[in-house]
């Protein structure tokens, strides 16, 4: 019935530990790729939160507490730049791993299993991800953004956004064909980027294209690391983890099912 | 504790198919410690598939199959953790230097960094490629390549090294310098398991092999037992000039009682006879003149092309 010897219960820090060892072996000498990704959402916050934001001023929640819009963008970036560090890294360099250079073939011949490998690469994105977030929210700290202790949170809530699409991205990296399939991929991700709530609250849309927008990953991410950095936690905010843990572990296991499958033949 | 006659491998009525493809159609071996055994057969014979489920990454589709006295399809973790495994495409990490592949491929094995480096040190040493320590993976040539393979599936101290076709793209000389490691890994008492089409590596390097023909064992001995078992002492090649298959096939009627027994191939015809000098003074007495005759002792080739009809290494014949 089950595919040999993997199950998420047997699965042991040491044996995705090893996975993670060599991401971190084999991208150590190539650090100012991963650095590089950190600027990019540093230049997103500079051109809209300051650029955008000068212009727009102070903006008025549905709850009817008013904010700076700069405040208002930054914790939507931070989500964002959450959501890109490891989407890239599950999905391109998973992908590039799995059918390109044949990476997991050797590993599978070992005692690994594919719940281990795709754990190990759920750490390595956590902390490609992770370097991402600091210096972002050191930035943000830096520029005034932060406004109540509740922002520290938006650290670990930024965690959340991580997992799910380390989860989504493994599975996507599992699934696609060719690299055309990114473009795709990229393209949805702007969508959500554009609508998912980051430039306005999303009382603000059409009533039918409200549903769309809750269903995105990025808006729960969003409105958990928005709600937490503004200093206004709520019930809502388990909602929020909620679907995005549910994203994660769900996408793992696809991930680690279509793994087996392809290299257990 | 090893002990005289342990069993490593044992396989029975093992079976494996792919859809309605069935690449293994009932096996059965059993492979003790301490031997080199192999497996022998034509591309799509079914020996790699067999190779995959005793390396527990393919599931068996039938029958039974025990490694270490453990079962494949429930405990593969634990049975692979002491398996080394050389497989044909070597599948080296692309993006680590040579020495890395050794100590992080040590780590999936829960092997600390000290005594990995120590390990990958000796095994480089071993396999020669001290001196490329430091360069990436890819810039070795086939040979090298093949060999820092090997020096990986030994970083475990494996109770079983499986080799799958370990010399198949080698130029002549890498081949030597392969089989000349594997002798000594035999030496050391080292079990190796191994598939080759080769005859010449299966005659040197096997205690013991089984040939495997479209999913089937055929034959299964020592290489010499089964050069004594299904063929004869010697073997007569003989030539007729630009003559092939249909005409050597006629030809091949005429010879008769020349030797035990004639195999008709399309550029030649083998005579297999247990005295060489008698099949040439009966062809003679015939007055059957080939353009050319080469005498020479059997070997697997002939078992192989005398269970099967067919030659072993089609474009090497």
């Amino acid at each position: 019935m089950s595919v040999i010897a993997y199950s998420a219960a047997r699965a042991n820090l040491r044996s995705s530990g090893a996975m993670l060892n060599r991401n971190w072996v084999a991208m150590r000498r190539a650090w100012i790729l991963v650095a590089s990704g950190a600027v990019e959402s540093l230049l997103f916050l500079f051109a809209f939160g300051f650029g955008v934001g000068a212009l727009v001023g102070d903006i008025t929640l549905p709850d009817g507490t008013t904010v700076g819009y700069t405040a208002y963008v930054a914790p939507a970036i931070l989500a964002n730049a959450a959501m890109m560090g490891v989407l890239s890294e599950t999905s391109i360099n998973v992908f590039a791993k799995f059918k390109w250079m044949k990476v997991y073939d050797g590993i599978l011949n070992t005692p690994l299993r594919p719940w281990d490998v795709a754990l190990g690469e759920v750490w390595w994105a956590l902390i490609r991800g992770g370097t991402y977030i600091g210096a972002f929210v050191v930035v943000m700290g830096l520029f005034g953004l932060l406004d109540s202790w509740w922002s520290l949170l938006a650290v670990p809530a930024c965690v959340f956004i991580s997992l799910a699409f380390a989860g989504i991205g493994l599975t996507l990296a599992t699934l696609f064909r060719d690299w055309p399939d990114f473009d795709w991929m990229m393209a949805v991700v702007f969508v959500m980027f554009l609508f998912g709530g980051t430039f306005t609250p999303v009382e603000a849309y059409p009533a039918f294209a409200q549903p769309i927008v809750y269903a995105m990953p990025l808006y729960h991410g969003i409105e958990l690391v928005r709600g937490l950095s503004l200093g206004q936690p709520g019930p809502m905010m388990l909602l929020n983890i909620a679907y995005l843990l549910a994203l994660a572990v769900a996408g793992m296991w696809i991930a680690q099912r279509r793994l087996a499958k392809a290299l257990y033949k | 504790m090893p002990h005289d006659n342990e069993m490593l491998v044992r396989a029975s009525d093992l079976r494996k198919s792919y859809g309605e493809h069935e690449a293994v159609r009932g096996v059965d071996f059993e492979i003790l410690r301490g031997e080199a055994f192999g497996f022998l057969g034509a591309n799509g014979a079914g020996k790699s598939t067999t190779m995959r489920m005793i390396g527990c990454v393919s599931q068996p589709t039938e029958g039974t199959l025990e490694v270490f006295g453990r079962d494949p399809r429930t405990e593969g973790a634990a049975i692979r953790a002491r398996l080394g495994v050389v497989p044909q495409d070597n599948t080296l990490d692309g993006m680590l230097t040579v020495f890395e592949n050794l100590v992080v491929y040590a780590g999936y094995f829960g092997i600390r960094k000290r005594e990995a480096r120590a390990k990958a040190a000796e095994l480089l040493d071993f396999v020669q490629l001290t001196a490329r320590a430091k360069d990436q993976v890819n810039e070795l040539s086939g040979g090298m390549q093949r060999r820092l393979a090997i020096a990986r599936s030994l970083i475990n101290d494996p109770d079983l090294v499986i080799l799958d076709e370990p010399t198949t793209g080698l130029d002549p000389q890498a081949r030597h310098l392969v089989w000349e490691r594997l002798f000594q890994l035999k030496h050391r008492g080292v079990s190796i398991l191994l598939t080759t089409h080769y005859m010449d590596e299966a005659e040197q390097l096997c205690d013991r092999l089984v040939v495997m023909d479209e999913g089937r064992v055929i034959a299964a001995g020592s290489p010499r037992e089964l050069i004594d078992t299904h063929v004869t002492k010697e073997v007569v090649e003989l030539r007729f000039g630009t003559a092939h298959t249909a005409e050597l096939a006629e030809l091949a009627l005429t010879l008769k009682g020349v030797g035990a027994q004639i195999e008709p191939l399309p550029d030649k015809i083998l005579v297999y006879t247990d005295d060489a000098d008698d099949t040439a003074a009966a062809l003679e007495a015939r007055e059957i003149r080939p353009t050319s005759t080469l005498a020479r002792r059997a070997s697997l080739e002939d078992v192989f092309l005398r269970l099967t009809g067919r030659a072993l290494v089609e474009d090497e014949a």
